[in-house]
């Protein structure tokens, strides 16, 4: 146990420190993110009264797509010159691997989130009507279920021909329940006319089933030729 | 007073290893001694590499077992140091930051370790350099300090001297030699077989997925 943590702290700030000096995943998500909110406020009356309930969807659209750039590029970075391999042929326990990816991502989408949130409520006018608090349990939980299944799933299409396009096939699917449950608690909180308290129920259930399941079968899927 | 024969650090038995309808390795068998220097020889697709990997754990077999000192690859990953033809390594970290990094899996603590095999292969720890900026010599060079960073039993290298230049091959060759002394089985995949004349203890000869002769030097013909 004291080996896993070890092996996952020493991963996470490789990871960290790789990404402070290419800044590939970081940049990437960024530009994107920036994109989808400038044509989503073309789109768009920013100023309507709409916005409320149209804007849960669109920040999480916006999330979602982003986090798949960063996660691709969380795993190519291991296949420059096959480093990967290297891992591999270690003592160290795949999930070592596993939660220091799934934590690097989930820092990286966290500080997007961070960054983009004022951007939507500057350029969407929103005040929220309802608990404003809950929408913290809502954004770690909701990135915290983008980041592992797209972690594992990253991970799952890092041998096929076509892995960027592999990876939103097999992710968003699996996502639709973490999604609903991210954008209708977000439009709850914003709109004040619903409790968010189901949907952040779900979304911790969501987190403990998949979580368990990802690194029950991570050690397959990195050994898998 | 009998001698007591050299105990077989590997034993491959029957291994086929397909991938689709291609067999890359059919039905190899073979022994081979713990403590000597092994050279795999062959052609591109003879085997080889797929050997190697097949011995590091990497390349499960689709036939056949391997036995490592009793166990099997996966389970002896402390007692193999792996070096493959890519360098294993992250083009944006230093060579100290990689090996700082690899030392961690192997649970070895502090700097000094990662120093010493830095030194070991004739380079600086101190070198800030990122290895993306180093010569192919030198990245081969910190591939094969990663390599035997954890001190492993049992060294397998995948072309080492591949794009390195004479000296630094010859260099890399002492180093090995040294390794053999000190009680380490060594396998060495190479085209440069005359490199090793006179330091591998026996030439393995590959051909099409099958061990086809095991020489003493370098040339065909004086088999063992």
């Amino acid at each position: 146990m004291n080996s896993l943590w070890a092996v996952t702290a020493a991963t996470l700030i490789k990871d960290i420190r790789l990404e402070w000096r290419s800044k590939d995943a970081l940049n990437s998500m960024l530009f994107f993110s920036l994109l989808v909110v400038v044509i989503f406020v073309f789109s768009f009356d920013p100023l309507a009264e709409e916005s409320r309930h149209i804007v849960g969807g669109l920040v999480w659209i916006a999330f979602l797509f982003a986090a798949v750039v960063a996660l691709n590029q969380t795993w190519a970075r291991e296949l420059r010159n096959q480093v990967l391999d290297a891992y591999r042929v270690s003592p160290a326990p795949a999930n070592g691997l596993f939660l220091a990816k799934t934590l690097g991502n989930f820092i990286f989408v966290c500080i997007l989130e961070a960054l983009m949130t004022p951007l939507f409520v500057i350029f969407y006018n929103l005040h929220v009507l309802g608990p404003a608090w809950q929408l913290i349990p809502i954004a770690l939980l909701g990135t915290w279920a983008l980041v592992v299944n797209g972690t594992f799933f990253a991970a799952m299409s890092l041998r096929t021909r076509n892995r960027e396009i592999m990876l939103p096939l097999l992710l968003f699917p699996v996502s639709i329940p973490a999604v609903i449950g991210m954008v209708a608690g977000t439009t709850a909180i914003l709109t004040g006319e619903n409790s968010a308290h189901f949907y952040i129920v779900l979304l911790l259930t969501y987190d403990v089933v998949f979580t368990t399941a990802s690194l029950a079968l991570f050690k397959t899927i990195l050994h898998a030729e | 007073m009998t001698e007591t024969p050299a105990q077989s650090a590997i034993i491959v038995s029957g291994v086929i290893k397909q991938f689709g309808r291609f067999a890359a390795l059919r039905g190899v068998s073979a022994e081979f001694d713990a403590s000597k220097f092994h050279a795999i020889l062959g052609d591109n697709g003879a085997g080889k590499t797929t050997l190697l990997r097949a011995l590091a754990g990497l390349a499960y077999p689709t036939q056949g077992t391997i036995r490592m000192f009793g166990k099997s690859p996966q389970d002896s990953s402390r007692e193999i140091g792996y070096m493959a033809h890519p360098s294993l390594l992250y083009d944006e970290m230093s060579g100290m930051e990689n090996l700082r990094y690899f030392a961690r899996l192997y649970e070895i603590a502090g700097d000094e370790r990662c120093a010493e095999v830095i030194r070991a292969v004739g380079l600086d720890p101190q070198l800030a350099r990122p290895i993306g900026q180093y010569s192919q010599g030198m990245r081969q060079r910190m591939s094969l300090a990663r390599a035997i960073l954890h001190d492993p039993k049992l060294l397998l290298l995948d072309e080492p001297f591949s794009n390195v230049d004479v000296h630094s091959a010859r260099e890399m060759v002492i180093l090995l030699k040294k390794m053999r002394g000190s009680g380490k089985t060594i396998f060495v995949v190479t085209h440069q077989a005359l490199l090793l004349d006179g330091v591998a203890d026996e030439f393995v000869w590959m051909q099409d997925g099958r061990i086809v002769d095991r020489t003493a030097t370098p040339l065909r013909g004086e088999v063992l």
